[in-house]
């Protein structure tokens, strides 16, 4: 049988004036694995992910999902930025910032109204945070904010998820929590795809994975393509880890 | 007149009733508009467009020769849109940082309409006279008809920030990702910063070009410090903004020589300082008050889980240990021992004190806590 | 030229360079609008003073003004460490209140007071000639030379004392700490001058003109270089240039003579800003359209290189999948044609053998990151830029 892709970038460029940041990617993302994206600092690997959204413009390529214009198909995609990227002081309660996670599906104007609350209560329960719901978020530590993001993506319903870092800063408790939920979620068949950076636990956390630097240096199943080669390719320096086989 | 007089007459007198019914849809109007703009970060982008509007307001008049204010007030909008946009530009196109864009333009701008205001003063035709009043506002001067557009505009922006709201929300919090749930960012975006160039343009007559961005900030940043909602946030800056508006024509209205401007923004101010001090929940004196109780307490725990660490070795736990020991710990003084007592985590008895059933089990758990913290 | 004609002339060129000193400083150090709000916040400082004293010119004026500037500069930094508002807020937030109280100080004591609301914001750089310095029946010249002379001569003697550590501070924080230099003392030392510069100013120019005088003829340099020395020297021109110019333009419209200077800071400003020849707009819009093609064209001759399948070289595939609209695919083929870079065979494409060494080359750069690599490929690129 053939395999379906989730998502398939074609011949994606992103620069910044005369700082290449992309070349050329192409990557095709099967549907249902637990990707990791991982590469050295300065490696796109998070505007790889930015452009794949159309946050960022890139020069040349184009991303289809399930076949079509991403355009087309944004409801089918849910984001999990970096937890840096925002003002965590910012007026706002944890239950309001996962309800927006319920906006694409509405749309311009509409309010969200009971069902919109039910889906993101469950959402928080998911992620353990439902004690939390009226709490004002700079109130949370960083992994309970990190905890409030993974539940504003699970409110979306989407079938294929992107995050960038969302390891980054957490305690161990939310870090074991979080990997459960996105194994769940791959278990429902959903794509996850991970901006990740802590080489260790690549076997253990993900099966599939994508080496960049600022070209894309290999992709294919983690038992396969994560060995010392395509680090060392990948990072420069030999690199070695212990493959856990 | 006295201020009382003028709370007085607020009702009988026409002029009197203009101007505060004007003043405080203003100040109603700028809080709300102005939350916006503190949340953005753009705090000083409206000093920036509100000093770069003075030229705008010269030429006009030099175009035209009315004193209209609305025509005055276009003038003021078209060259604090440039200035806005000028920043932009250099930011955008050169190394030169946002603050030094804005430093430039403001005072580049305002020194440009300085001198064609100074020159316009001194042309023979000269009815010139009342351009004055864009520099630090007059009340006095409102009309009717100004009042009448005050409210029309604000009741726009209202219906508009009441259909768009979530999205506004959304942008203001994470714009990247309402990008990706498919949100014209680019639209929202320039809706709000239109609104309050708008907000900004209305005020210039009532606060005038020097201190208008304050009146956009203070009650804004004053009702940040009350509530964690964006909505009840936006609801308070225009009570404050609201309420600094028509104190502050009061005040000026009742004495002779005073510009609005300057002393709505004293108004604004001291709402700012009540705030920042008074707040329950970030104010700076509660979190003084919690932070010295914060550090008693854990003045007072150190030196229970030294005891606890103590008695835990004995296999009767209120076995008494001589108060002595305690002076190897640093933490301790008479005044925590009195505390502990009083709390009945410990009994003193001459110079031995025991450990209480109660103390034992707060220590323990004190000791639990602490491991699954670390 | 009558006699006040120069001296005027002279103050408004000594308050140009006063300014432009610790205006370099101001900008490179990102802190524009802490001038911005000292300026403003001097005002109820100067207006106490001028109570005490009833002289404009005295030195407890400057202190007392000073003194405000650098309490402004000390309640701003508190404000944003409480972490109640973010940072510009609290810029935001200080200055208009200090500068109301000030205006309601001179507007409450109008009798008394020989300040008003214009000579706030404008100065009276005019009727400067008229208030001398006589010292036993011997006129000296205006008052004001002597105090903004003073004040340049002492921001000279520091510039110059501590040039070494400004420059490591300013550009090395991090640097100039391990060297001993103590960013705090440079920066209040900084801050105090500034504040002085500012009071000193404040009476010839006003006190948002002070801003312009700061701030513009070092930014309108910084577009033109990136040394410090050049930087200074270049920001005094064109301070001096705007105050003398200023000065006839202000004669001949019979207007604010600082608000006419401040419009030529910002004349030059704007000339330097678009014509300037590596910052400026228009040379940056040209070479962003410039590197946009040159960045296409390589992503294409890139794209050749990966793909060795005839389908991916087909010529309609750059429409489809690189996702390049028709006109700009197709003039991105004609310049990399036109470049021999590329041969075209039955709508295939293949790189020829420059093309191919080109290409190796750019990956190399690509993939090290290297800045001396991008020189050399710079120099190629321009062999073929069309």
């Amino acid at each position: 049988m053939e395999t379906k892709y989730a998502v398939t970038v074609d011949d994606l460029t992103v620069a910044y004036n005369y700082k290449p940041v992309l070349w050329d990617i192409d990557l095709s993302i099967p549907e249902g694995v637990l990707m990791a994206i991982v590469g050295p600092n300065g490696a796109g690997k998070s505007t790889l992910i930015k452009s794949i959204l159309g946050i960022i413009n890139p020069i040349a390529g184009s991303v289809s999902v399930y076949g079509k214009p991403y355009d087309k198909q944004r409801k089918l995609v849910a984001y999990v930025p970096q937890k840096g990227s925002v003002d965590w002081d910012f007026p706002t309660t944890a239950l309001d910032v996962v309800m927006m996670g319920t906006y694409g599906s509405l749309g311009w104007i509409k309010r969200p109204g009971s069902t919109q609350k039910k889906a993101a209560l469950e959402a928080l329960e998911k992620v353990g945070m439902l004690p939390f719901k009226g709490r004002q978020i700079s109130q949370l530590s960083g992994g309970q904010q990190q905890r409030i993001f993974l539940a504003r993506a699970l409110v979306q319903n989407a079938s294929i998820y992107f995050m960038d870092e969302p390891f980054q800063g957490v305690d161990a408790t939310t870090e074991i929590a979080i990997i459960n939920i996105l194994k769940e979620l791959r278990k429902a068949g959903k794509t996850v795809v991970v901006v990740h950076h802590d080489l260790q636990t690549v076997p253990e956390y993900f099966d599939w994975v994508t080496f960049l630097n600022v070209k894309k240096i290999a992709t294919g199943p983690v038992k396969e393509i994560f060995n010392d080669d395509n680090l060392t390719k990948t990072y420069g320096i030999n690199y070695k880890v212990s493959v856990q086989q | 007149m006295s201020l009382q007089e003028y709370f007085s007459l607020v009702f009988s007198d026409y002029t009197l009733r203009t101007i505060t019914i004007g003043t405080a849809i203003l100040g109603a109007i700028c809080g709300m508009l102005g939350s916006f703009a503190v949340l953005r970060k753009q705090s000083l982008l409206g000093d920036a467009i509100s000093h770069a509007s003075l030229p705008g307001i010269a030429i006009a008049f030099l175009i035209t020769g009315t004193k209209d204010t609305n025509v005055l007030l276009l003038g003021a909008l078209i060259s604090g849109l440039i200035g806005a946009f000028w920043i932009r530009g250099i930011v955008k196109n050169t190394h030169l940082k946002t603050d030094t864009a804005l430093g430039l333009i403001l005072s580049v701008f305002f020194g440009f309409g300085m001198l064609l205001l100074t020159f316009i003063q001194k042309m023979p035709n000269a009815n010139q006279s009342g351009l004055d009043k864009f520099l630090f506002g007059q009340a006095a001067t409102l009309l009717i008809s100004d009042v009448w557009f005050m409210a029309i505009v604000t009741g726009i922006c209202l219906v508009v920030l009441f259909l768009f709201w979530k999205e506004f929300k959304l942008l203001l919090f994470d714009a990247d990702y309402a990008k990706t749930l498919g949100f014209n960012t680019k639209f929202i975006d320039a809706l709000i910063t239109s609104f309050i160039v708008l907000a900004i343009v209305l005020g210039l007559q009532t606060v005038g070009v020097v201190l208008m961005s304050a009146m956009l900030l203070a009650p804004a940043a004053a009702a940040r410090q009350w509530t964690n909602s964006l909505s009840t946030m936006i609801i308070l800056a225009a009570i404050f903004g609201m309420l600094s508006g028509v104190v502050g024509t009061g005040i000026s209205a009742s004495q002779s020589n005073l510009s609005t401007g300057p002393v709505i923004v004293l108004v604004a101010a001291i709402f700012v300082v009540f705030s920042f001090i008074f707040s329950p929940s970030r104010g700076l004196l509660f979190r003084q008050i919690r932070f010295l109780k914060n550090r008693r307490d854990l003045k007072l725990h150190k030196t229970l889980s030294f005891m606890f660490d103590l008695v835990k070795t004995h296999e009767d736990k209120s076995h008494p240990h001589a108060v002595k020991i305690l002076n190897n710990f640093q933490g301790y003084t008479r005044g925590t021992l009195k505390k502990l007592e009083e709390k009945e985590y410990i009994k003193v008895e001459g110079k031995m004190w025991s450990m209480t059933e109660e103390g034992y089990q707060f220590a323990g758990n004190l000791y639990n806590q602490h491991i699954e913290n670390e | 030229m009558s006699s006040a004609q120069i001296e005027i002339q002279l103050i408004a060129s000594l308050v140009a360079v006063a300014c432009a000193i610790p205006g370099v400083f101001l900008v490179l150090r990102k802190m524009a609008l802490i001038s911005d709000a000292i300026s403003h916040s001097i005002l109820p400082g100067l207006v106490i003073g001028f109570f005490i004293t009833h002289d404009l010119n005295s030195p407890l004026l400057i202190l007392m003004g000073a003194l405000s500037g650098i309490l402004t500069v000390v309640l701003v930094e508190y404000i944003q460490k409480t972490k109640l508002v973010k940072e510009d807020t609290a810029i935001g937030l200080v200055f208009p209140a200090l500068f109301s109280i000030g205006v309601l100080l001179i507007a409450k004591n109008a009798n008394d007071v020989h300040l008003d609301v214009d000579a706030v914001l404008l100065g009276e750089l005019a009727f400067a000639p008229f208030d001398r310095l006589l010292i036993n029946d011997v006129d000296l010249g205006p008052k004001s030379v002597w105090v903004i002379g003073t004040i340049l001569l002492i921001t000279l003697s520091l510039l110059i004392a501590f040039f070494k550590e400004l420059k490591v501070s300013t550009f090395d924080t991090g640097l100039a700490t391990a060297l001993g230099f103590s960013p705090i003392v440079l920066h209040y030392g900084l801050m105090s001058v500034a504040s002085v510069t500012t009071v000193g100013a404040f009476d010839a120019v006003g006190a948002i003109l002070v801003v312009a005088l700061m701030i513009a003829p070092a930014a309108t340099a910084y577009l033109l270089t990136n040394d410090l020395k050049k930087m200074l020297i270049l920001s005094i021109i064109f301070g001096v240039f705007s105050a003398i110019s200023g000065y006839w333009v202000a004669h001949w419209l019979d207007a604010s003579i600082s608000g006419s200077m401040t419009t030529m800071l910002g004349l030059v400003f704007l000339v330097v800003y678009l014509f300037a020849p590596n910052k400026g707009l228009i040379s940056v819009v040209y070479r962003n359209k410039q590197q946009q093609k040159e960045v296409q064209l390589l992503t294409f001759l890139l794209h050749l290189n990966n793909h060795k399948e005839e389908s991916e070289r087909h010529i309609n595939h750059l429409n489809e999948h690189i996702n390049w609209h028709k006109v700009k695919a197709k003039s991105v083929v004609e310049l990399a044609e036109k470049n021999n870079m590329i041969v075209i065979d039955n709508q295939i494409i293949s790189l020829t053998e420059k093309g191919k060494v080109f290409t190796e080359k750019a990956i190399d750069y690509i993939i090290t990151n290297d800045d001396s690599k991008i020189e050399s490929m710079k120099k190629d690129f321009f062999l073929f830029r069309g």
